[in-house]
């Protein structure tokens, strides 16, 4: 198969330009020169943009357990809609992800689904507790890829510390929610002159920036490798930045919604504006953009986590954290390269060549020899979400009504197609 | 000049005119209140649904009052305690209280935010009586009228509250509306029991309640809830009635013609002693006298009373 007439961006393989992709069985075959190759299928993506296929290293399929919000069948739908091919789910399901026959299940349905490559991250702790190491080395071995206690941080910096270790021995990189959670407390939204005013219980930016400062002391200590997850703030956005400058081995990510909203939007009441970390100032959004334009914030990725509509139709102080992201995760990449000229090609690279690399994980890459997982995106229709385009089980996102730039037109994964645009 | 607004959700939503409007006609209707008949048919044929979903028999009983001296009939629902859970959301349970064709709904309520959604979905009125630790706008308005009534004008007025301003809905509502029409508030408390940001607000902040007590003109003291011990915001009962609860000592230390203030109701012995609430200086009474003006004020306005008329 060849796909010709696109511009191919492939930060991996430091490549941004016209070039015909050949694939065959299910593998990129050879870059070629525009024109200079025929094959039998040609898939033309004149006008359109060629990229690897997008890879989201923290979402939540609630599968198995929580099927009324989502199943992998359904989440696998939405994301190849969206031109991600590879999504890491977090193992707050129930059961929890915590032992080897969760993470063969969760492999087998998302193999039978077959839409999307699914890579399971394995709790830290057993049941997500905070109290005992979980089976790490055996869940390795059934296929995690990471270990995360995503939601429920381990508060004990002793048992941190064995979880980092322990990690280790089994080359799992470690993503961590970080969270001092007796500063959160009941909180919902950020904590600041807003919070007050919404008569809405405030979590401190120091929650999250307590807990990164710890565990970068204890990376920096057991030379272990950690992954901030969605960092939210500035200051914690300057304590990686530090850490990087003193070689201590940490990366970082942040979502779409905490580079593209402010606390501002919660003046409604919109519990699609519930999550946690919470939203925060403008200057926290902008020194998150600015870390990405100078690659401190390594990755960008969704923390997908839907909800169906009863419990999220609660009081703001009631309902719960979290918003669905697959379907606007490119068009939020489209957004902050338009609103913020940052170079596209920099933020792929927080979707596909950075996550790989954090991840030690086969794709995000087009150069020959690569998994054919591609993505076919026209960059340039305008179009409005409504919720009549989610293909998720659920529907919770503040985006709805927002207008975005570009439309994925055709998903491949391993050389066959998973979405085409209706 | 006409009332503009459907609904009553925050005292931040008011201007200042506004808010000299409503005390301007709850004087009106202060007047009713001390008729011998103390009825009018301004409101016949309408519906007031009362919908408190969080105990307070004071502020129900103020609003039902209110609405029967207007002529108009009242539903009160209570369902102390509960909030929306799962399987009934918030907008099945309003439709429900919508096919009683209210006119208005007052609602109070333990968590924020409910009354604006109420009012952005509904047709009729709605007034808050008050949601979590967001506002409570007609306490506030009637703890204004208290003041103007007291003192003639607010403009320039030095008001301190004491307490729990972080968890008080109260406070929030008054400051608001206080420094919009110019009176000085200087607002007392421990660091802990500050609302993040307040120094945003317009308001002085004193650690220290005797320095502000002999310039203040109105001293309001806010309940104390003993949960906010457990929680660790001040370590007991005894520390905190000793360097910011109202006692004989303090009184005396108010100047000529201040006066005490509290929301009800009264923690007597930790927030303020018995010889304070019940002293010369306390308008304590007074506020509840006009609350039942300043909601009648409130109803009639939010549906369609016209300033000048009557
Ligand atoms: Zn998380
Ligand atoms: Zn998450």
């Amino acid at each position: 198969m060849l796909i010709k007439g696109g511009r191919l961006i492939d930060p991996a393989d430091n490549r941004d330009g016209l070039f015909d992709l050949l694939v065959e069985d299910g593998r990129v075959r050879e870059v070629l020169d525009p024109g200079s190759a025929t094959a039998g299928e040609v898939v033309d993506a004149s006008g359109c943009w060629v990229l690897p296929g997008l890879i989201d290293m923290h979402a939540h399929l609630r599968d198995p357990g929580y099927e009324y919000k989502e199943d992998i069948e359904t989440a696998s739908r939405a994301a190849a809609a969206g031109g991600i091919t590879t999504v890491a789910c977090m193992a707050n399901t129930d059961p929890v992800n915590d032992n080897p026959s969760v993470t063969q299940y969760i492999l087998d349905k998302a193999s039978g689904v077959g839409l999307v490559r699914v890579l399971p991250v394995g709790a830290m702790t057993k049941g997500l507790k905070g109290k005992e190491l979980a089976e790490m080395g055996l869940m390795r071995r059934a296929g995690i890829v990471a270990v995360s206690d995503d939601g429920r941080p381990v508060l004990d910096a002793g048992l941190m510390r064995r979880a980092l270790e322990y990690a280790a021995t089994f080359s799992l990189p470690v993503i961590l929610h970080c969270e001092e959670t007796s500063l959160s407390a009941r909180g919902v939204m950020n904590e600041g002159e807003l919070s007050s005013r919404l008569g809405l219980a405030g979590i401190p930016a120091a929650a999250e920036e307590v807990m990164i400062s710890r565990d970068v002391l204890l990376s920096q200590y057991t030379g272990v490798p950690i992954h901030v997850t969605h960092i939210s703030t500035r200051g914690s956005l300057e304590i990686i930045r530090q850490a990087k400058q003193q070689g201590i081995p940490v990366t970082c990510d942040a979502t779409p919604h905490h580079l593209l909203l402010t606390e501002d939007a919660v003046r409604t009441y919109d519990t699609n504006c519930k999550m946690n970390p919470p939203l925060r100032h403008e200057e926290d959004r902008h020194a998150l953009i600015e870390g990405i334009r100078m690659s401190q914030v390594d990755c960008i990725a969704t923390d997908h986590a839907p909800h169906a509509r009863d419990e999220k139709d609660l009081d703001f102080d009631l309902a719960p954290f979290g918003i669905i992201g697959f379907q606007t995760l490119l068009p939020a990449l489209m957004k902050l390269h338009q609103d913020h000229d940052i170079d596209f090609s920099q933020l792929l690279a927080c979707v596909t060549r950075n996550p790989a690399r954090i991840l030690g994980i086969e794709g995000g890459t087009l150069a020959p020899g690569s998994r054919a997982d591609i993505v076919i995106f026209d960059p340039a229709p305008r179009w409005t979400l409504s919720e009549d385009m989610i293909l998720s089980r659920s529907r919770n996102t503040p985006f709805i009504g927002w207008t975005f730039t570009g439309k994925v037109v055709r998903t491949m994964l391993g050389g066959v197609t998973v979405y085409r645009a209706g | 000049m006409s009332w503009a607004h459907k609904d009553l959700i925050a005292i931040q939503d008011l201007s200042r005119d506004e808010i000299l409007t409503i005390l301007e006609a709850s004087t009106s209707f202060k007047e009713i209140s001390r008729r011998d008949i103390k009825k009018v048919p301004t409101l016949r044929g309408k519906t007031v649904v009362l919908l408190f979903y969080e105990a307070s028999t004071r502020t129900r009983l103020s609003f039902e009052l209110a609405a029967k001296r207007l002529s108009a009939d009242t539903v009160a629902l209570s369902a102390s305690g509960s909030s929306f859970q799962k399987g009934e959301t918030i907008m099945d349970a309003a439709l429900n209280v919508l096919a009683m064709a209210p006119d208005c709904i007052v609602i109070r309520y333990p968590h924020a935010g409910l009354p604006q959604k109420l009012a952005r979905e509904l047709p009729c009125s709605v007034i808050n009586a008050g949601d979590g630790t967001h506002e409570h706008p007609t306490q506030a308005l009637l703890d204004m009228y208290s003041m103007k009534e007291r003192f003639g004008s607010l403009e320039g007025l030095r008001v301190a509250i004491v307490g729990d301003i972080r968890h008080s809905r109260v406070a929030r509502s008054n400051v608001y509306g206080l420094t919009k029409v110019g009176a000085h508030v200087t607002v007392v408390a421990p660091d802990t029991l500050l609302p993040p940001g307040i120094r945003g607000w317009g308001v002085e902040v004193s650690r220290e309640l005797d320095p502000v007590l002999k310039d203040a003109d109105v001293v309001m003291m806010l309940r104390v809830q003993k949960e906010r011990i457990d929680e660790q915001f001040f370590p007991d009962e005894r520390e905190y009635a000793y360097f910011y609860g109202l006692n004989r000592r303090r009184v005396d230390l108010m100047k000529e013609g201040a006066v005490i203030m509290h929301p009800g109701p009264m923690n007597r012995g930790v927030e303020i002693t018995h010889d304070a609430a019940d002293g010369d200086r306390s308008i304590i009474l007074n506020q509840v006298e006009n609350g039942v003006a300043v909601r009648m004020a409130l109803l009639y306005l939010s549906m369609g009373g016209n300033v000048d008329a009557d």
